[in-house]
């Protein structure tokens, strides 16, 4: 069985009785990393970051020490944390923003640190009312106890936290839409280039934006090494990660699992883990990455959780490629499961939350849904294959995976994807909605 | 786009295999087009940050990994740059994004106003695909609903560009439309209660690259292709924005900003937008009015010049040609202008003229000091306003200034007495008493501001309050102009006064900025006679009409009852004056008084030329003909010349405009062919330095009019950019037709010959003798506040009152004051007071406004509700109102 024993890094203190409070964090090793941070020095973080080779953990996995590299010099530059996890069936961020937010607020410190922010901002989900009163409270907490804002921990080196609420707009995990909304204005995506809000970020400045559960993995890195991060998975995906499996499974949940070792197969299956599929049924569709994620078929089973094995794979995209471990929330489909319906309930919520701003996204995204409902409710036409391809191709050109795009930002082509994922995988059971005017699982 | 001048930093990029020119720092989009390759779009807009949104710019440019799609408006250029537009990957984009534009467009083309110059249907027909694949339902709104008062919104129609939030937001600094909801369910709408209550509102309608916007005065009045256009500069202000004047069946319909390098950018306020409602006004006077019996009747020309020259021989006759008098004239065109002038001055005799009505600057400060153009401002170290709330007064010079100051950082020094539309973008404010401009200033140049204002400032001087005399803005104006290397903008606002005081229409001074003594024996020459020494300016006019000095008083489009800062002296004057003529298009408070009303014909009724406050000539187009039998001014003074035995010597326009560059110095070389030429269409400021050479390269006759003539060379109109100018046919008259022989006698030659007619040297421009300015404040008195009296774009005046659509625009005002002038009477900011002055009581809101100094109150000039030109008498230093609790 290569689901691996190591120990758990990032959740490792979830289920401690009052686990977000300043009391049980500092009674199991909390604050160490930062104090040892200090001690060490910013060069020598940031180096122990770069051994660890942590890939960013929001969806992109961009290596979370040469995106600190990026960091253009100037005065001041800010620390952003991303926490607006919205998508669905992605839920890791919220188990770590409610179990155990100090050691964000701890990871937070040591990268501002390390990257010498003159301010960091935790951007906080809207609808996480407890968890942004955890991290308040925790904030609050590690102020008292001088972990945080002046002086911190006699070091001479100061700091100020600040935690911001979103208002229920999805695109705001984006990260220069969360930049424009953490500005006060409306949660537009920025246009590229800049591609990077390290050369120009907030209110102008560089920033560097990092995930929450990027950040989680901080404090334990500076700890116990980089090295000892690097150890664990293999190739360029190192360390644990957090999957959040959900759909047919038996046990859904988040597991920390190391990385690349398990394969999907595993975390589907494993006793420890979702435990099979209900009734005993057979996986359909897995959704490897989060719901903008090129879909898996059971021919995938065996593909490792790992970042490049996810996305070499021999994958369904009709321009070639794979797909991607993106947030790393895997949802697993059964047979009972109508594909036209899953493509068009995913369609849709990426429809909802389009910013409005550029043209193929605010109109394709709606156009898609309103498609793939009328085949799903009976009133599909045979060209109506045809043109999901055809909106699908003037919103991601060519169709391949990764995709160049006509939008401003990944939104637009996050609707495109599951619907050609869909057609590519089970284009006879769309023709058998069109033939038979409507859903044969109805 | 109209940015001409290559500049040192070119670069050269590679578009579809052609290379072309490009200069640093400007998008693919910009240079592509300057090379005559057109790349489609909606919400790029050359006078605004791009954005990127529509994404129908969609081109391949070269990058480390191949050629990627990137929309051509946000991309800047780089050398060795290479760009497809024409591939078969960005056509199937372009059809791509234009059949998403229409999925949810509800083509109600054939009842929409843009139907026939949208962009959206022309760039559908160019590049999109022939017929929707989309068969579900589409978004629907509510049509339209009301932005604002003049600017409706249909939904519907909507895609979403951020044209008009950008420019609200950008341009105009008013950001009160915005982006609500997201996807396909995002609107364009105001916050709520917040209506677009902007100056500049009309322009977003200009811009819209479908029908989403629509001008309300407008709204289903006409069909594009049914419309004809000519080219002409708006006259409701002194700034001379570049304007395409559109009509229908003889009815204007419609004006659209044209854009303007050096003056407007394209922009246009409302007032000027939409005050050609006036001009289609049933209101206007179409034949000559008599008084017989008290009433006003109907009468001929024949027999109204008739009386009009016999009231003017009488009055020469039994009191000498003083006795005749000339208020106004800042309406007219510079032909008029100098028709009138060489009547009042040469023919009748008498210098008692003046186009400004009390309420501008002295003649020989604006014509004797350094001039700046708007241009100017862009570049200069430091900007000084020293003069009215220019928001309110020259709208469109706001923007222009607002943008030097957060485009070009250039730095804006506010010499006011309380706050303005400019005082926000201000880095320094000079907070001044009324009236002690001069003594604040002092003060600050000493303290340090001397520094800030560097080696080349600009003032923009005009007039701070009607409420006081010009002295203390005018001494002011001294001090600055000690400074080496700085140069002043008029902030005068009447549409021409600056025609005007050219044309010689002011005491003391003769056409082409002539001091009258300098000039003299120049105009003798060519006239035949001048007067012999300098008149009376308006006030001293209407004292001496209200002393029963005056036998006939002119009012050349000019109504002092309402307009005139000291309502009593103007109704005396009227009173006074023995005969009363009023060369008008409406009845006002005044020239229904008059003995005799001749009916005038106004903007868009007249070609001609015009003067704006930079000195810059341009040129004026006739796009429908006036009411009845009603006159250009230029032939009334001409007919009136011929009843006093004289003769003005022209026949014509161009006789008149010949005449102008021949004897009126500062309009030197200036002649009309000149002015027609395409590399002067923007117009030329006078006096052209020596050695400048200008383009006389003669244009074809169709040049000459709007939309075909931007097409050639660089400066073609982009139909998006400005929808509905270059779709628009262009039937006007030629602003001046071609007549070779003419052109001929006006060139170069003929103006040595004008310095050989008249025997001796063209007269020298005229300087201000700033060393006999000098003013003291006025001491307050303690128990009273001090007036000060600006003006709102929205006013009484006829033209707002004359166009239904601006009319409801002018509001009944609040009177401002410092919070412990509240305080002290016990009266809440929004509360009502009693208002005393020395002529009338009344009750008004009172406003806490802390930028005002304490002991003054603001309040507004000819606005509804109160009188309060009856509050100011202008023969004093300073005008005093008290407030009690009601």
């Amino acid at each position: 069985m290569p689901l691996t024993d190591v120990d758990r890094i990032t959740t490792r203190r979830i289920g401690n009785a009052d686990s977000w409070t300043l009391r049980s964090y500092l009674d199991n090793g909390g604050y160490a990393g930062l104090r040892k941070a200090l001690q060490i020095g910013r060069e020598a973080v940031h180096e122990e970051v770069n051994k660890a080779n942590l890939l960013g953990r929001g969806g992109a996995g961009f290596e979370a020490g040469r995106k600190w590299g990026m960091l253009r010099q100037a005065d001041p530059t800010y620390l952003v944390i991303n926490g607006d996890e919205s998508e669905p069936a992605t839920f890791k961020d919220h188990m770590l923003i409610e179990g155990d937010p100090h050691q964000i607020i701890e990871g937070t410190l040591i990268t501002a640190f390390a990257i010498g922010a003159a301010q960091a901002f935790i951007y906080i989900r809207g609808e996480f009312a407890l968890g942004f009163e955890r991290m308040q409270q925790a904030l609050n907490e590690a102020y008292e106890h001088g972990a945080v804002g002046h002086d911190i921990f006699g070091s001479g080196w100061s700091i100020d936290v600040v935690i911001h609420p979103g208002a229920g707009a999805y695109i705001c995990g984006e990260e220069t839409a969360l930049l424009e909304s953490l500005e006060g204005k409306r949660g537009f995506p920025r246009i590229k280039p800049p591609y990077y809000p390290a050369a120009i970020g907030l209110y102008g400045a560089p920033t560097v934006v990092n995930n929450v559960e990027t950040m989680s993995n901080i404090p334990w890195i500076v700890v116990n090494g980089g090295d000892a991060f690097a150890a664990l998975g293999a190739g360029r995906s190192t360390g644990t990660r957090i999957f959040a499996l959900s759909g047919h499974v038996n046990q859904p949940g988040n597991y920390e699992l190391e990385m690349v070792k398990p394969t999907f197969r595993d975390i589907i299956f494993d006793p420890r883990c979702g435990n099979g599929i209900r009734n005993g049924n057979e996986v359909k569709i897995i959704i490897p990455g989060g719901a903008s994620s090129p879909w898996f078929g059971p021919q995938h089973l065996d593909v490792p959780l790992g970042q490049d094995e996810v996305g070499k794979a021999d994958g369904v995209m009709p321009g070639g490629g794979g797909s991607m471990l993106g947030s790393g929330s895997i949802v697993v489909m059964d047979e009972t499961t109508c594909p036209v319906r899953a493509a068009w309930r995913l369609v849709r919520f990426f429809e909802r939350e389009s910013c409005g701003q550029c043209t193929p996204c605010r109109e394709g995204t709606g156009w898609l849904s309103k498609i793939l409902y009328r085949i799903e409710t009976g009133s599909g036409r045979r060209e109506d294959l045809d043109l999901l391809y055809d909106i699908s191709d003037n919103i991601i050109p060519g169709m391949p995976w990764p995709y160049p795009m006509t939008t401003i930002c990944f939104l637009g082509p996050s609707a495109a994807v599951p619907t050609v994922s869909a057609m590519q995988m089970f284009r006879d059971e769309f023709l058998v909605h069109v033939k038979d005017g409507g859903c044969p699982y109805e | 786009m109209s940015d001409t001048a290559t500049p040192p930093d070119a670069v050269t990029i590679t578009v579809d295999g052609k290379q072309i020119e490009a200069h640093k720092g400007e998008m693919v989009i910009a240079a592509a087009e300057r090379a005559g390759i057109y790349i489609p779009r909606f919400c790029y807009h050359p006078r605004m940050r791009p954005v990127g949104m529509c994404r129908m710019c969609l081109v391949q440019i070269k990058g480390p990994r191949g050629f990627q799609l990137q929309p051509a408006c946000y991309v800047p250029v780089a050398d060795g740059q290479e760009v497809v537009t024409t591939s078969p990957e960005v056509k199937k984009v372009q059809d791509g994004i234009l059949e998403f534009l229409l999925v949810n467009h509800p083509l109600d083309c054939p009842v929409c106003d843009k139907g026939g110059e949208c962009p959206l249907q022309d760039q559908t027909f160019a590049y999109g695909p022939g017929e929707t694949r989309f068969v579900e339902e589409k978004r629907h709104w509510e049509k339209p609903i009301a932005l604002s008062d003049v600017v409706l919104i249909d939904r519907e129609r909507c895609i979403q560009c951020d044209r008009c939030t950008r420019f609200a937001d950008e341009v105009a600094g008013d950001p009160l439309i915005e982006f609500m909801s997201r996807g396909a369910k995002t609107e364009v709408n105001t916050f709520p209660d917040q209506p677009f209550a902007s100056y500049f509102s009309g322009n977003t309608v200009q811009i819209c690259p479908v029908g989403a916007l629509l001008a309300k005065p407008y709204r289903f009045r006409a069909r594009p292709w049914d419309l004809e256009q000519v080219e002409s500069t708006c006259t409701q202000c002194a700034v001379g924005c570049r304007v395409a004047v559109q009509s229908s069946n003889d009815d204007l319909t419609r004006y659209l900003g044209i854009d303007s390098d050096a003056v407007n950018h394209g922009w246009l306020c409302d007032k000027g937008r939409f005050s050609y409602e006036a001009v289609n006004s049933d209101d206007r006077l179409g034949r000559p009015l008599v008084k017989r019996g008290g009433e006003l009747v109907q009468t001929t020309w024949a027999d109204a010049l008739d009386a009009a020259g016999e009231a003017i021989s009488a009055a020469v006759s039994s009191a000498g040609s003083g006795s005749v008098a000339v208020i106004g004239g800042a309406r007219l065109a510079n032909e008029d202008q100098y028709a009138w002038a060489k009547l009042a001055k040469c023919v009748i005799g008498t210098d008692n003229v003046d186009a400004q009505l009390g309420d501008g600057l002295p003649a020989e400060v604006v014509l004797g000091l350094p001039r700046a153009t708007i241009d100017d401002c862009d570049t200069a170290s430091a900007i000084v306003l020293l003069g009215p709330d220019v928001k309110e007064e020259l709208p469109v010079l706001y923007l222009r200034l607002r943008r030097a100051a957060l485009e070009k950082k250039v730095p804006l020094v506010e010499v006011a007495s309380g706050r303005t539309g400019m005082t926000r973008y201000a880095t320094t404010v000079v907070p001044c008493l009324p009236s002690d401009q001069a003594g604040a200033l002092r003060k600050a140049l000493a303290g340090g501001l001397r520094d800030q204002l560097g080696g080349n400032p600009v003032v923009v001087l005009g007039r701070p309050s009607l409420a006081e005399p010009a002295d203390g803005v005018v001494a002011a104006a001294a001090l600055l102009a000690d400074i080496p290397g700085v140069r002043f903008l008029s902030a005068l606002r009447r549409g021409n006064v600056h025609g005007a005081l050219d044309m010689g229409l002011a005491p003391g001074i003769l056409p082409g900025r002539v001091a009258l003594d300098a000039g003299r024996d120049w105009f003798t020459a060519f006239w035949g006679s001048a007067p012999e020494s300098g008149g009376l300016d308006t006030r001293g006019i209407l004292e001496a009409a209200a002393d029963g000095r005056i036998g006939t008083l002119v009012l050349l489009g000019a109504d002092p009852v309402s307009d005139f800062p000291d309502r009593d002296l103007a109704q005396r004057g009227l009173d006074g004056a023995r005969f009363v003529i009023a060369v008008d298009a409406f009845l006002t408070a005044s020239s229904r008084q008059a003995d005799l009303v001749l009916p005038a014909a106004m903007f868009a009724e007249r070609p001609g030329t015009t003067t704006n406050l930079e000195g810059r000539v341009s040129r004026l187009g006739q796009k429908v003909t006036a009411p009845e039998v009603a006159w250009p001014d230029w032939m009334i003074a001409a007919e009136l010349a011929a009843r006093l035995g004289g003769d003005l010597g022209f026949l014509s326009l161009d006789g008149i405009w010949d005449e102008i560059v021949r004897v009126a110095p500062a309009y030197a070389g200036i002649n009309r062919t000149t002015l027609g030429t395409r590399g002067h269409r923007d117009g030329i400021v006078v006096p052209v330095p020596e050695g400048t050479v200008l383009d006389t390269e003669m244009p074809p006759a169709t040049d000459v009019t709007v939309g075909q003539e931007r097409d050639a060379g660089e400066g073609e109109i982009d139909p998006v950019e400005t929808p509905g100018i270059a779709s628009v046919e262009s039937h006007g008259v030629p602003v001046q037709a071609h007549d070779p022989a003419a052109a001929e006698t006006a060139g170069p030659a003929a103006e040595s010959d004008a310095e050989a007619a008249a025997g001796r040297p063209r007269p020298a421009l005229i300087e201000w003798d700033r060393a006999a300015s000098g003013t003291t404040a006025a001491k307050p008195d303690a128990y009273a506040l001090r007036l000060v009296v600006g003006r709102k774009l929205y006013d009484n005046g006829v033209n707002v009152q004359m166009s239904p659509s601006l009319a409801p625009l002018a509001k009944q005002p609040v009177l401002r004051v410092h919070p412990s002038d509240l305080d002290r009477l016990g009266v809440k900011s929004g509360g009502v007071v009693r208002l005393r002055s020395p002529q009338l009581t009344t009750t008004i809101t009172a406003e806490a406004d802390p930028t005002l100094p304490r002991g003054t109150a603001a309040l507004p000039f000819n606005v509804p509700g109160i009188e309060v030109a009856a509050m100011i008498d202008a023969s004093k230093p300073a005008n005093e109102i008290a407030i009690e609790t009601p």
